[in-house]
């Protein structure tokens, strides 16, 4: 024990009080500017801390990676907002690595030095089972996500035997290296099963399920620093990975319930891929609309609530939406927007979108607050936005959806959906919302549909 | 800096119930900056990293390290600072205006 100890031991309980301080004042937006000056002060308590250890002795390479880390940093954060959830994968998939290699230059360490004990063995083997499933997992959800792999789920027959295959094998390995610290040949096997694992993990998962899946991740990552924590034998570590850990738990337990599904269910349902066989629906009419047609009726309404889905975020439309929804507020119409737990690629994505086009957050509703005013509310105006408004979710029992709680679109006066074409969803369910009477379809792009509705209600005012 | 293991899981148990409940009172609309927030302070883990590399004699373990930190500090400066950015963009309608 030397004299910087006590130093260390008391800048990282300050940092592990400044980041429950910043997650604290995540809880509304008026506060949460502070959370990040106070968790970059924790992150730097946190450095320094570490940088005076006297069993830190040489800084040339470290000085190196945080230099290129830096560099490859900033530009990540500088994606457009639409990218963030592959960004998101992207620093899981970062998060997991370096608690893979943590914790297998720390055994080799060991090992070299004739140090290693059961419960050291055990703790590098469960922490690099983690980071090397965050490793890969991160990875291809990001990859998916980015669409650089189909998005759609990949299955084959005895999928889950063979992930679990995968991981048990890990597992009895990992007890072995306990009870014999020394057999280094398994640690390398440990590595590569974790990291197989990751991809099956991911690849029966369908784009509508990322929301819970990138939770799930985030979850794991928590575990794997928590994991690190236990190895270097780090209070901070652990305390810090287990907010991350909670907070994907609790994330994920929000998207599934968001989606009436179990945790298990998500995970090994590969959702999305089995319902084909009911898209082959009889030929029915709906009813389509103009810009012009629509222009007037969201005049006409006193209150207009809009509802958005990953559609709006594909065809880049929040921008026009925000143009509507200044020319309707300005023209006295109470405009507010009624976002799903789960709409788009992970939780909150929406807000985000419609925040960064500087749509005020207090115009945001959620979903179990606006829904006992919809009967009331004039149109609604759903843009790229189609299982979460199916209302098969409540009336249909043998619907994939059913009991899926969603926004009430139908029980509006008038309802105008802005849509592609009439090809199902993602999950390739028929929305019985497009067919009802009080449903006005308008067909083609997002963003040049709202355009020229936009258009209409300006060339409308001027005309007066 | 010795810490036994029931000191560590007492330390996790507390964080992790701390950190449900602090989580479950996040407001909906920050979910995503939430999310890369918490990515940023687990990545705090740059720490072992810089541990691992600033104590290696041998080329594995400094490789190994090196790029643990290079990860961990990508995390976390792409972390707070796209966190930042996003909380800067959440405005009341009294803020627009003004």
């Amino acid at each position: 024990m030397t004299s910087t100890a006590p130093v260390t031991e008391l800048l990282y309980l300050g940092a592990a009080a400044l980041f429950i301080m910043a997650l604290r004042w995540m809880s509304q937006p008026a506060t949460a500017r502070r959370s990040v000056p106070a968790a970059v002060t924790g992150m730097l308590l946190a450095v320094v801390g570490t940088l005076i250890r006297p069993e830190v002795v040489t800084y040339q390479w470290i000085v190196v990676a945080a230099i290129a880390g830096t560099l490859l940093g900033i530009p990540l954060a500088r994606v457009p907002l639409t990218a963030v959830p592959e960004r998101t994968g992207l620093s899981q998939a970062f998060g997991g690595l370096a608690a893979l290699l943590v914790g297998t230059a720390k055994y080799y360490m060991w090992l070299e030095e004739g140090e290693l004990t059961h419960f050291r063995a055990a703790v590098v083997a469960g922490e690099v089972i983690l980071g090397g499933l965050t490793c890969t997992g991160g990875l291809l959800a990001a990859g998916k996500l980015a669409e650089w792999i189909a998005t759609r789920p990949i299955t084959y027959r005895g999928q889950n035997v063979v992930s679990f295959v995968m991981l048990g094998a890990a597992a009895v390995l990992a007890v072995w290296i306990t009870v014999n610290p020394t057999d280094a040949w398994a640690l390398p096997v440990i590595v590569g099963l974790a990291l197989v694992f990751g991809v099956l993990l991911i690849l029966p998962i369908g784009g509508a399920d990322m929301p819970t899946v990138i939770s799930f991740l985030n979850s794991y990552a928590g575990l794997a620093a928590v994991a690190m924590g236990f190895v270097l034998e780090n209070k901070l570590l652990i305390a810090a990975g287990a907010l991350d850990g909670a907070s994907g738990f609790v994330l994920s337990i929000i998207m599934c319930r968001a989606m009436n599904r179990s945790v298990t269910n998500v995970l090994f349902g590969a959702f999305g891929s089995v319902q084909k066989a009911q898209a082959a629906a009889e030929e029915r009419t709906v009813k389509s609309a103009t810009p012009t047609d629509a222009a007037e009726l969201l005049l006409n309404a006193d209150s207009v609530v809009i509802i958005p889905g990953y559609g709006m975020a594909v065809a880049q439309a929040q921008h026009r939406v925000r143009d509507l929804y200044d020319q309707l507020t300005k023209r006295g119409v109470d405009v507010r927007f009624a976002v799903h737990p789960v709409a788009g690629r992970m939780p909150g994505h929406m807000n985000v979108l419609l925040a960064e086009a500087d749509i005020p957050y207090d115009r945001l509703v959620e979903m179990d607050d606006i829904n006992p005013e919809m009967p009331h509310v004039g149109v609604a105006l759903v843009i790229g936005a189609n299982d979460v408004v199916n209302p098969a979710a409540r009336n249909d029992e043998k619907s994939p959806i059913y009991g899926m709680p969603i926004i009430d679109a139908d029980k509006a006066q008038t309802v105008l959906a802005i849509k592609r074409s009439m090809n199902p969803g993602f999950a390739g369910i028929e929305n019985e919302l497009y067919y009802a009477p009080n449903t006005l379809m308008l067909f083609g792009d997002a963003k040049q549909v709202l355009g020229d509705v936009v258009k209409q209600i300006t060339g409308e005012a001027s005309a007066h | 800096m010795q810490l036994d293991i029931l000191t560590a899981l007492f330390v996790f148990m507390l964080a992790a119930f701390l950190g449900m409940d602090i989580i479950r009172r996040v407001s909906r609309l920050l979910h995503t900056p939430l999310m890369s927030l918490t990515n940023a302070i687990s990545s705090v883990a740059v720490i072992g990293a810089l541990i691992v590399t600033g104590q290696s004699e041998d080329t594995l373990t400094t490789v190994l390290g090196a790029v643990a930190v290079f990860a961990s500090t990508t995390n976390v400066v792409s972390g707070y600072m796209i966190t930042d950015r996003m909380l800067r963009m959440f405005k009341r309608r009294e803020d627009r205006q003004s």
